[in-house]
């Protein structure tokens, strides 16, 4: 068979010459196919739109982006910046968008802790522990997060109110109102502590690119950066005049008052997240630890090393390798789950959007932030740990 | 040393082997005493077996309310009378199901009998050439979540193997293409998905035509599966060394019938345990239909608590939901599992 497309495929060759020749290079064979089939496609996309657009002109709704400045007239159960009916809507996404950062943010750490914990339970040379660590991981696998959702949700909501609710070691109160636990603030003094936190945070990150940049980020320079820039973000503070202080909870009336407040929303959303993600990742955990070959241990037994650094030199570089890119698009994957809130009334970023497109009938802007949103998190996210799978991944060897 | 002892000895060195161990074992111990007891209280001793709401404790499980609610749960609100469709269309789901499930059945007519179990469970479902055809927004229950997890799973591969291909291709315009769709459906969350199926499918429609919202979802979630797929399926495809697409050219095959005779072949047979681990979750995800009102298991059963003559037995509804999602999904983990196993056996032999 004469076919050149097929010749083509094996042997490239090199391109011509010229930009023209690098882009057919690249474009390959079959090109008047390849264009009709893009040129196909864009066609159809754009009369989906021209549809849509005429849906809207005739119930009367103005396509664009002028609603994000109208005023929303719902309200927000709960934002980490401060929303009341009659803010614009783009306040109100905002709000929401920062709700699911939060939620996403601390369970992906919470869902880590646990998670690591109970792969490393699961591996455990005691057949009680492990058999039980086993069952719970398959039951977390095996039903539907939506249905573990409800289940948390429900369980929050048959907690005893307020009055009746006895306090876990005095401070903890957990109540169908939601959860009240210790908080630290910071009294008197410019900031409040989480805006405290993101600065010293934000400086140490300044720091250690600088390092990293001047070629001297070593672990020892790089711990003493970020222990540098909290202790003086620490020492800013004190002089500044800001005393930490503890609130605690206590019941005053019908309700409870200080400290920190999870709603049940919250509460539910979050352990719901952290218990199915961390029976994921104590799965990864454990292929990760299983895939170090016993002759691994064998070899830095053989050269004197004892358990603790044989796991923290020989295991767990290696075993790390496997579980980078797999935790990844778990975190990815949690991020995106998250977005169930809307079934148990938590103002997530999609719950908003869902009201926005309902209220203002402008579904199609709606769902263009929400997917565009959802892209720029995903892709950054996954650009991070990429950059950071490169780090840990085998240099030089072909696996 | 007889079975007995051995197992016993198993048993001492992995419950009381060493001072951390027997520490650990009490711990786990009293966690169980902890939870086990009050929940045995709930699930067995306190709970009501039979009987209507009026009889049923709040202290103890409502068993008597799954009792009345079962044929709700399951089946929602198709009419009762009718119900023999939606369990024949369980039936024939689990037979192609199983069928696809050994290797032995493996080929061409089983390719051929997945759309006509398709068509003939949503003629079956609808009632077509009957005197009493049941339009979609009266499915739902434990059909409707397998029949949309089957159709959308069947008509998604097809797409991802075109989609794998087009990914490892050296065309370009397709190469970009097929990852720019890949890398948007798989950022995108589900809910999204179904959000478009509901809001933006019936503006984009031309006036006066409109879809039914279970196919709407279907087509939806069709394309979206897809995607997840396709990367299954690629790295099937980046497994099969280079040297099988050369041998097969020099054969003088050309492109597609390398693809189909040579290298598919061989990297189904590398992926078909992730397509398997891919299935579960999809079956697990076709819960969020819920989200935009479809009445599948899931949702049956909260509006079978929902009920005002059986209110407030969520929890019980729950865990019979939760085992039926267990049953499924541990089973055919189980069963991906013995495949692997089979399938490198066969390998090793055959290489």
């Amino acid at each position: 068979m004469s076919d050149r497309r097929v010749f083509h495929a094996i042997v490239p060759g090199p391109p011509r010459p010229g930009t023209i020749g690098k882009v057919r290079a690249w474009w390959g064979g079959w090109p008047i196919g390849q264009f009709a089939f893009l040129a196909a496609c864009a066609l159809l996309g754009w009369l989906f739109i021209q549809s849509v657009l005429e849906t809207m002109a005739r119930v009367g709704i103005l396509p664009g982006f002028g609603f994000l400045t109208g005023s929303a007239n719902f309200e927000i159960g709960e934002s980490p910046i401060a929303f009341r009916a009659g803010d614009t809507y783009l306040r109100a996404i905002l709000a929401g968008l920062l709700n699911t950062l939060k939620v996403s943010l601390l369970g992906c750490v919470l869902a880590t802790i646990l998670g690591v914990a109970v792969g490393i339970a699961s591996l455990s040379r005691n057949l009680l522990l492990s058999g039980l660590v086993r069952w719970f991981i398959e039951i977390t696998r095996n039903t539907p997060l939506l249905l573990q959702l409800f289940f948390w949700m429900s369980l929050a909501k048959a907690l005893p109110a307020p009055r009746q609710a006895s306090a876990l070691f005095g401070t903890v109160f957990l109540t169908n109102r939601g959860i009240y636990t210790p908080a630290l603030a910071l009294e008197g003094g410019p900031l409040g502590l989480p805006a405290a936190l993101a600065l010293a945070s934000l400086a140490g990150g300044v720091l250690v690119l600088a390092l990293r940049f001047s070629r001297r980020l070593t672990r020892r320079t790089g711990v003493a950066a970020v222990v540098f820039t909290f202790a003086a973000t620490l020492c800013l503070l004190f002089l500044s005049g800001a005393r930490p202080v503890a609130e605690v909870p206590a019941l005053a009336g019908f309700n409870i008052r200080g400290g920190l407040n999870l709603s049940p929303e919250f509460a539910a959303l979050l352990t719901g997240l952290v218990v199915k993600f961390s029976a994921l990742i104590a799965e990864i955990v454990r292929a990760g630890i299983q895939s170090v070959g016993t002759g691994q241990w064998e070899a830095a037994r053989a050269l004197g090393l004892h358990d603790g650094q044989i796991i923290r030199l020989v295991v767990l570089p290696q075993a790390l390798r496997v579980i980078t890119p797999l935790t990844t698009s778990s975190y990815l994957d949690l991020t995106k789950d998250s977005s169930l809130a809307v079934a148990i009334g938590f103002p997530d970023f999609v719950s908003i959007i869902n009201t926005t497109a309902n209220t203002t009938g402008q579904s199609m802007e709606a769902l263009l932030i929400l997917i565009g949103t959802f892209l720029a998190i995903n892709l950054s996210l996954s650009a991070l740990m990429n950059a950071y799978n490169n780090r840990v991944a085998l240099r030089g060897s072909v696996r | 040393m007889t079975a007995a002892t051995r197992t016993l000895t198993a048993l001492r060195t992995g419950l009381l082997g060493s001072r951390a161990n027997t520490l650990i074992t009490v711990a786990t111990l009293l966690l169980l005493y902890l939870v086990v007891p009050p929940l045995l209280r709930w699930a067995v001793l306190d709970a009501t077996f039979t009987g209507d709401a009026g009889a049923c404790s709040r202290d103890g499980a409502c068993w008597a309310f799954v009792a009345a609610k079962l044929r709700f749960i399951l089946f929602a609100f198709y009419p009762p009378d009718l119900q023999w469709r939606p369990s024949l269309v369980i039936l024939l789901l689990a037979a192609i199901l199983s069928a696809s499930a050994l290797p032995r059945f493996w080929g061409r007519p089983l390719l051929l009998a997945w759309p006509l179990t398709i068509l003939a469970c949503w003629l079956l479902m609808q009632g077509a050439f009957t005197s009493t055809p049941i339009p979609s927004n009266q499915w739902g229950g434990l059909p409707v979540t397998l029949f949309v997890w089957a159709v959308c799973f069947a008509a998604a591969t097809p797409i991802a193997v075109l989609l794998a291909l087009a990914r490892r291709s050296t065309l370009g315009g397709l190469r970009t293409f097929s990852v720019l769709y890949i890398e948007l459906m798989r950022g995108t969350p589900m809910v999204a998905i179904l959000y478009v199926a509901m809001l933006i499918l019936p503006m984009a429609l031309p006036d006066g035509l409109s879809i039914d919202k279970m196919l709407r979802a279907i087509v939806m979630v069709t394309l979206f599966w897809a995607a997840y797929i396709a990367e299954v399926i690629r790295a099937g495809l980046q497994a099969i060394p280079n040297g099988q697409a050369e041998a097969a050219t020099s054969l003088g095959l050309g492109y597609w019938k390398t693809q189909r005779l040579v290298i598919l072949p061989q990297a189904f047979r590398v992926v078909i345990p992730g397509m398997v681990n891919l299935a579960i979750g999809f079956l697990l995800a076709t819960s969020l239909l819920a989200v935009i009102g479809i009445f599948d298991l899931l949702n049956a059963a909260r509006a079978a608590a929902a009920d005002p003559k059986w209110l407030g037995f969520y929890n019980e509804a729950y865990i019979v939901v939760a085992v039926v999602y267990f049953v499924i999904c541990f089973g055919a983990s189980r069963y991906s599992q013995w495949l692997e196993r089979r399938l490198a056996a066969g390998r090793r032999q055959a290489w």
